[in-house]
């Protein structure tokens, strides 16, 4: 069903900043002569509701949603999110997964319980739990989370490194910049060195 | 190649066809095209208080003869129903041309009606984009067509052509002289006198429109195999491309009227003919009309909600794609009145005083989710004091608890004047809140006829609400701080307990229009942990599961003090100062 095009699923709280993360990707593989699709949802749930965007590259996409089973790429800033839509995923799809955790407010409220070790039942899945918050903050600020994500999957796509950079210094803000790149590159480095390990 | 959104395509495709005038009121998934129109080059867009208005308006300015851009959600369609189904007779000046966003799945929408059944019901003719490339095409196109056959026409598009980005080719824009204006009473009096030739004038233009379908490029037959045929439009027929590839597919573009001829060919051609859509029966109910055989897929299509490649291939035979299990008991998460939203307090207010709460349409909707849970009802855009009254109304002769209509600004302004002036008039009772928070918040802050913010920033100016409310009758108006407990409580309290109609405007301004941010606040050591700062439903504010004792996250705190006004025994207190994120 996949019509080779590659999925990528963003997921995350609303505010975190996957549709920036989602619009740089889309760009690049443009940049890179492909086609793309990004579907976004707006409105109610961007209210620090769960958010999900998702992005279809290759030499011709058709279909802009992602279906079970069928996400190349699942992206999440948070760890509670890429449980909940680890099902996207195909079998020997990338699972590449922030490991902050936000509650939601009926966990707020003592109402409900956050997953146990979410890490764990993520790396059980194959999932790469990367610290990006910590990346983000030593490459300059904790807003960079976005970029760190989208380093660390650039490692998986077939696009060169300086078109990534290109694209990512047109979309942020000027004074942000450098604070980017500096995310982007540690990230990618992060998962090549965890990819690495995995070998 | 720009990548684009369906939204901003349709309102580029006006641009480029030299649209000048654009009309229209926020709603999800619409909202971006009317604020991405208004920012071009040579046009005037504006913001109207709802739908039926944006389209007189537009009608309007069409009969002066300008081309005209008027967009609305599929629920706006509803509330501009009256003007589009007679704009039909009239027929137009300039182009005019009304986008109906549907929101399949009901990502942000509280109903999941299909707007091409307005299309057919009013006899105006309805293109169906797939991509933002057909949205471009698709609008330019229309105006030209609104003009060559003398008729509105609608753009219909659902949230995953409104919201999907892909690469577009953009082209020129054409300035297009203003057909010069006329008296000419038997196109626009509509009176019996005229309406009725011009009703027989109508259906002439419809049989002529019919023709056109058989020949419109937007409907095409993209041939594969001869076995399985599947007729499909918009976001639906790139699923099929995918979830079908052996397929032939009949893709329409024009989805009213449909092309009869060519249905009837294809069917012709293929030795099953399927249709595939979402979310309604419109197009197959219509072509077994025209006598065409359907055939049914192997397992039922869902009826509800979105399709997917995959729901479509599974409902043709095929195996679902392998995939981990959702593990289970993840909580959900709902999304929630901001850190700081001046409705909160309003919210708990009314749960506490087990009040009947009418609610709207806006953010403040989120007050009927826990632990606010105090919302009785939602419905329409104004619904929240029309329903009050009927509730007074049932309820009379009982005992009964409180009836509260709860409405925000916009919204007030949208529908809920009319109905206030109801209540007035049937000397109904029980009470009405305004939340006037400045803003049309849920859609993405925009301006509106409280806060007298316009669409391109023209100087206009505020509305007087209290003054307003007063002139309608209402003795009982005052205005409350909603950030200040007490006096919400005091307010609630006293209006509820007259036995008159009353009205409290909350005025604050939405948390989200200011970055600047107070002091977070922060629990003493000494909570007692009775749980009553978590009611009030703060994003900032956690309870520990075990020893109940409440923390605040001072990372999401914005120091709106909600929380420590909630605190009976004063143990939330300011970390001091204020900073500016």
């Amino acid at each position: 069903m996949s019509n080779n095009a590659t999925t990528v699923l963003l997921c995350g709280v609303g505010g975190q900043g996957a549709l920036l993360a989602a619009d740089i990707l889309a760009r690049c593989a443009m940049a890179c002569g492909q086609d793309v699709k990004l579907s976004e949802i707006h409105g109610m749930a961007q209210r620090g509701g769960a958010v999900t965007t998702v992005v279809r590259l290759g030499q011709s996409v058709s279909s802009m949603v992602a279906d079970h089973g069928c996400a190349d790429f699942l992206v999440s800033f948070e760890t509670t999110e890429a449980l909940r839509n680890i099902a996207f995923l195909r079998e020997g799809g990338v699972a590449i997964v922030s490991d902050e955790s936000i509650k939601p407010l009926p966990v707020l409220t003592g109402k409900l319980s956050m997953p146990k070790a979410p890490r764990k039942q993520l790396a059980a899945c194959g999932a790469q739990v990367i610290p990006a918050e910590l990346l983000a903050k030593q490459a300059g600020s904790v807003k960079a989370v976005n970029v760190v994500l989208l380093g660390a999957l650039s490692t998986y796509l077939p696009y060169p490194e300086e078109v990534w950079l290109e694209t990512i210094e047109a979309r942020v803000p000027a004074k942000f910049k450098d604070v980017n790149i500096a995310a982007f590159r540690s990230a990618r480095a992060w998962a090549q060195e965890h990819a690495a390990k995995e070998e | 190649m720009e990548l684009i959104s369906g939204n901003e395509a349709i309102a580029r495709g006006a641009w480029e066809a030299g649209a000048t005038i654009g009309v229209a009121y926020p709603g999800t998934p619409s909202t971006e095209t009317m604020e991405n129109f208004a920012k071009m080059a040579g046009v005037y867009a504006e913001w109207c208080p709802n739908e039926k208005v944006a389209v007189e308006v537009g009608l309007g300015a069409s009969a002066a003869g300008r081309r005209v851009l008027s967009t609305m959600k599929h629920v706006g369609v509803n509330v501009a129903a009256d003007p589009l189904f007679t704009a039909a007779y009239t027929g137009v000046g300039g182009g005019f041309v009304v986008l109906a966003a549907d929101d399949p799945g009901m990502h942000s929408s509280q109903n999941e009606q299909d707007s091409r059944y307005y299309a057919m019901a009013a006899h105006i003719p309805m293109l169906d984009p797939a991509d933002s490339a057909e949205a471009l095409a698709f609008t330019k196109e229309a105006f030209a067509l609104s003009e060559g056959f003398d008729i509105p026409v609608f753009i219909r598009s659902t949230v995953r052509v409104s919201h999907t980005k892909c690469p577009v080719e953009l082209g020129e824009r054409s300035e297009v002289a203003r057909v010069p204006y006329e008296k000419n009473q038997p196109k626009w009096v509509m009176m019996p006198l005229y309406a009725k030739p011009r009703r027989l004038d109508l259906d002439a233009r419809i049989e002529r429109l019919r023709a056109y379908a058989e020949t419109c490029p937007f409907n095409r037959v993209e041939r594969k195999g001869e076995k399985v045929g599947v007729i499909c439009a918009g976001a639906t027929y790139q699923h099929v491309v995918e979830a079908l590839p052996e397929a032939s597919i009949l893709k329409i573009g024009m989805s009213w009227p449909l092309p009869a001829q060519t249905i009837a060919d294809f069917a012709e051609s293929v030795d099953a003919l399927y249709v595939v859509e979402e979310a309604s029966t419109y197009l197959s109910d219509q072509v077994k009309a025209l006598g065409v055989k359907l055939s049914e897929p192997k397992s039922p299509l869902p009826c509800a909600g979105e399709l997917t490649p995959q729901s479509i291939a599974c409902a043709f035979g095929a195996q679902a794609a392998p995939h981990a299990a959702t593990p289970e008991n993840l909580p959900p998460r709902p999304p929630a009145l901001c850190p700081g939203c001046p409705h909160r307090l309003v919210f708990r207010e009314l749960a506490r005083m087990k009040a009947i709460v009418t609610g709207d349409i806006g953010c403040y909707t989120l007050g009927a989710l826990a632990p606010l849970s105090a919302v009785d009802t939602c419905v329409d855009m104004g619904a929240s004091i029309s329903m009050a009254h009927g509730f007074e109304l049932g309820l009379e002769g009982e005992d009964h608890r409180p009836v509260v209509a709860v409405i925000g600004d916009s919204t007030f302004a949208h529908s809920g004047i009319t109905s206030l002036l109801n209540t007035v008039y049937n000397c109904g009772t029980g009470t009405v809140c305004i939340l006037d928070n400045r803003t049309t918040a849920m859609t993405g802050h925009q301006g509106n006829p409280v806060n007298g913010i316009t669409l391109q920033n023209r100087p206009s100016r505020e509305l007087d609400l209290p003054a307003l409310v007063r002139a309608l009758g209402v003795e009982d108006v005052r205005t409350v701080d909603p950030m200040d407990m007490k006096a919400v409580r005091a307010a609630l309290k006293q209006a509820t307990g007259n036995d008159a109609l009353s009205v409290i405007v909350f005025e604050s301004p939405c948390v989200l229009l200011s970055k600047e941010r107070k002091a977070p606040f922060e629990v003493k050591s000494d909570c007692r942990a009775c749980g009553t700062c978590s009611l009030i439903g703060c994003p900032a504010i956690s309870c520990d599961p075990e020893t109940r004792v409440a923390s605040i996250d001072a990372s999401l705190c914005v120091g709106c003090s909600q929380c420590s006004q909630a605190c009976p025994y004063g143990c939330i207190v300011s970390t001091g100062g204020s900073h500016v994120e």
